[in-house]
């Protein structure tokens, strides 16, 4: 059976025109070629961070000279260690509670401005969006250092600190809410809503019961993303902390990097790493979850569709 | 009693929100600019702003101006520095995106998932703990060194960490390229494959295709991707500061977080973002619009 399949090939390859083939082949070379270059880009990508996170389970104090394995850093070192040192404790479980709160605040904001956007239409909501876009693509040192000037000179009694940081970072999350669950409202259409109108559903009736669990696969989205953004903040987080109390991770491996440090700040960066992780990974098998059920046909290059 | 309860219905879902953009965005870029035209106290040095735009004094950014445009601009280099800096790592980025987002687009067949998703993961690795992966490696006794010297047995002391510009322009392609592969990737995945069998069956050779069909395509994902990664880079300070932290490789944002530092000079500090966001005005506005566009044709 082989044998006589084998002439039928031949023949049918003898039917291409040879420059046909010719590109065929190429266009294999070239899939490989660039199968090599993801490689490369993945290795250079993530290796750096798989070292980081391997040293912080180093028994030694160095950061680039491997002592055998230990979970020293995480646990049992008396002062240096993620659980004994109060500081780093406190890090880890303020930037956790930031990314909490502005999760919290940040898509009910967006999502129902997304709503009303859809439908109404004017000069004033357009404006809004418009802003909101902007802040999307402002350099995130604008922001904090207006709300920083904010606090400083005119809002005094309001101070800096966590309240200060929330605002902050929910103003520069708001567009993600905003515009993923647009794009949501776009694909879900009028004729569903008009159905429930048709049925006797009042406008907010038929927001409630029939768009919103519509819109439930955009909300998860944007809470997985704006929570795990939180979870890196920066900029807006350094400016408008107050004191010890409000430091964040990011804000102490910025201030300690440095200034020789041990491999504890590899083992908080890894834990908010693994925080980070294990929130996408159980959004994301909800959203699956979700989409699979409305019988909705979703793979991951929706997500990047969105951006 | 329908209509009535509609008309309000969507005004009110939507105030929430404008109320918030109004408060914590415009009214902080007001006083922004309240600070950068105000006056500064001649004793305590401390910044007294000026709410009525008509009062506005221009002491601090005639200072700022004249350190950038002076004879002692010595505010100058680092400007000219960012752009420089922005400009490499934005081609460069493109360079390295480009083919892997091509790639995970088209061929990457039964692995797409997983690609996506390591292309993805940098996203939610925090820019400072990716910045520290890197300070672990380049440090005096660090994996390159030692790679390099093959275990300390050339003498080479190589100090990556202070003040070289090509460390800091690499930091900034290992943290940005990942803005710039999604909206790539978005794009290419668009076109589909029928268009391209049908440029390869009218005899388009692969450079034909890739210049005639493929970039034409995959442009608005090329203007959102630089857009996307320029603007932020303009206000990076972190960067330099954590893998150079010297002068010599300072950016505009450097400059901007320095004056917030020192006493006194909050109001230049004010005036140089000014700058920055004039600057930054056209490209935003363009990427709002590029975004609106977007919508229009999904």
């Amino acid at each position: 059976m082989t044998v006589s399949a084998a002439p039928a090939e031949a023949i049918l390859e003898e039917a291409g025109t040879p420059r046909r083939r010719r590109i065929r082949g190429s266009s294999d070379a070239r899939a490989y070629g660039l199968g090599a270059i993801t490689a490369i880009y993945l290795l250079w990508a993530l290796v750096p961070v798989a070292i980081t996170v391997l040293f912080s389970f180093n028994a030694g104090r160095s950061r680039s000279t491997w002592q055998g394995f230990s979970l020293r850093w995480y646990t049992w070192d008396p002062t240096g260690s993620v659980l004994n040192d109060e500081s780093i404790r406190n890090a880890l479980s303020h930037t956790v509670l930031l990314a909490v709160l502005a999760t919290i605040v940040t898509v009910p904001l967006g999502v129902l401005f997304a709503l009303a956007l859809d439908r109404w239409r004017g000069r004033l909501p357009q404006g809004a969006n418009f802003l909101a876009l902007i802040t999307f693509v402002i350099p995130e040192i604008a922001l904090a250092i207006g709300l920083l000037f904010m606090v400083t000179y005119l809002a005094t009694p309001f101070g800096l600190g966590t309240w200060a940081q929330v605002v902050g970072l929910v103003t520069f999350q708001l567009a993600y809410p905003i515009v993923i669950c647009r794009a949501r409202l776009l694909t879900i259409g009028a004729h569903y809503e008009e159905a429930a109108r048709d049925l006797g559903a009042s406008a907010l009736g038929a927001v409630r019961r029939v768009i919103l669990p519509m819109l439930f696969p955009a909300i998860l989205v944007s809470s997985i993303l704006v929570f795990a953004d939180v979870l890196d903040d920066f900029v807006i987080v350094r400016y408008l902390s107050s004191d010890a109390s409000t430091e964040t991770t990011s804000m102490r491996i910025y201030q300690t990097a440095r200034a020789a440090p041990t491999p504890a700040l590899n083992a908080m960066a890894t834990i908010i790493l693994v925080v980070s992780a294990l929130v996408i990974v159980l959004g994301w098998l909800a959203y699956r979850r979700w989409t699979r059920k409305q019988g909705e046909n979703t793979d991951v290059g929706s997500l990047a569709n969105t951006l | 009693m329908g209509d009535r309860s509609t008309r309000f219905l969507w005004p009110i879902l939507g105030l929430p929100a404008m109320v918030w953009i109004a408060l914590f965005f415009l009214i902080p870029l007001y006083v922004v600019f309240c600070v950068a035209f105000g006056a500064v106290d001649p004793i305590f040095r401390t910044p007294i702003p000026i709410w009525n735009p008509l009062e506005w004094q221009f002491t601090q950014v005639q200072v700022v101006w004249d350190r950038l445009f002076g004879p002692n601009n010595f505010y100058l280099p680092a400007v000219l520095r960012t752009f420089l800096y922005v400009a490499i790592a934005v081609v460069a980025c493109l360079l390295i995106a480009f083919p892997v987002a091509y790639f995970t687009a088209r061929y990457a067949g039964k692995y797409r998932g997983l690609v996506l998703a390591l292309l993805v993961a940098p996203f939610f690795i925090s820019y400072m703990m990716r910045m520290l992966a890197w300070i672990n490696l380049l440090q005096p006794d660090g994996l390159v060194n030692s790679i390099i010297t093959l275990g300390g047995v050339v003498p080479l002391d190589i100090n990556w960490l202070s003040g070289n510009p090509y460390v800091v322009v690499m930091g900034l392609i290992y943290g940005y390229v990942p803005y710039m592969l999604l909206p790539l990737f978005a794009a290419l995945d668009r076109i589909s494959p029928s268009l391209i069998e049908a440029a390869r069956d009218l005899g388009a050779s692969g450079f034909d295709l890739f210049r005639r069909v493929i970039l034409p395509m995959s442009l608005p994902g090329i203007v959102a991707g630089t857009l996307l990664i320029s603007l932020p880079m303009m206000g990076d300070y972190f960067t330099s500061d954590m893998l150079s932290k010297s002068p010599n490789t300072a950016m505009i944002g450097n400059l901007i977080n320095l004056s917030i530092a020192t006493p006194g000079q909050s109001g230049q500090a004010g005036a140089l973002l000014i700058l920055v966001l004039l600057v930054l005005l056209v490209p935003m506005v363009l990427y709002t619009r590029s975004n609106a566009k977007a919508e229009v044709r999904s």
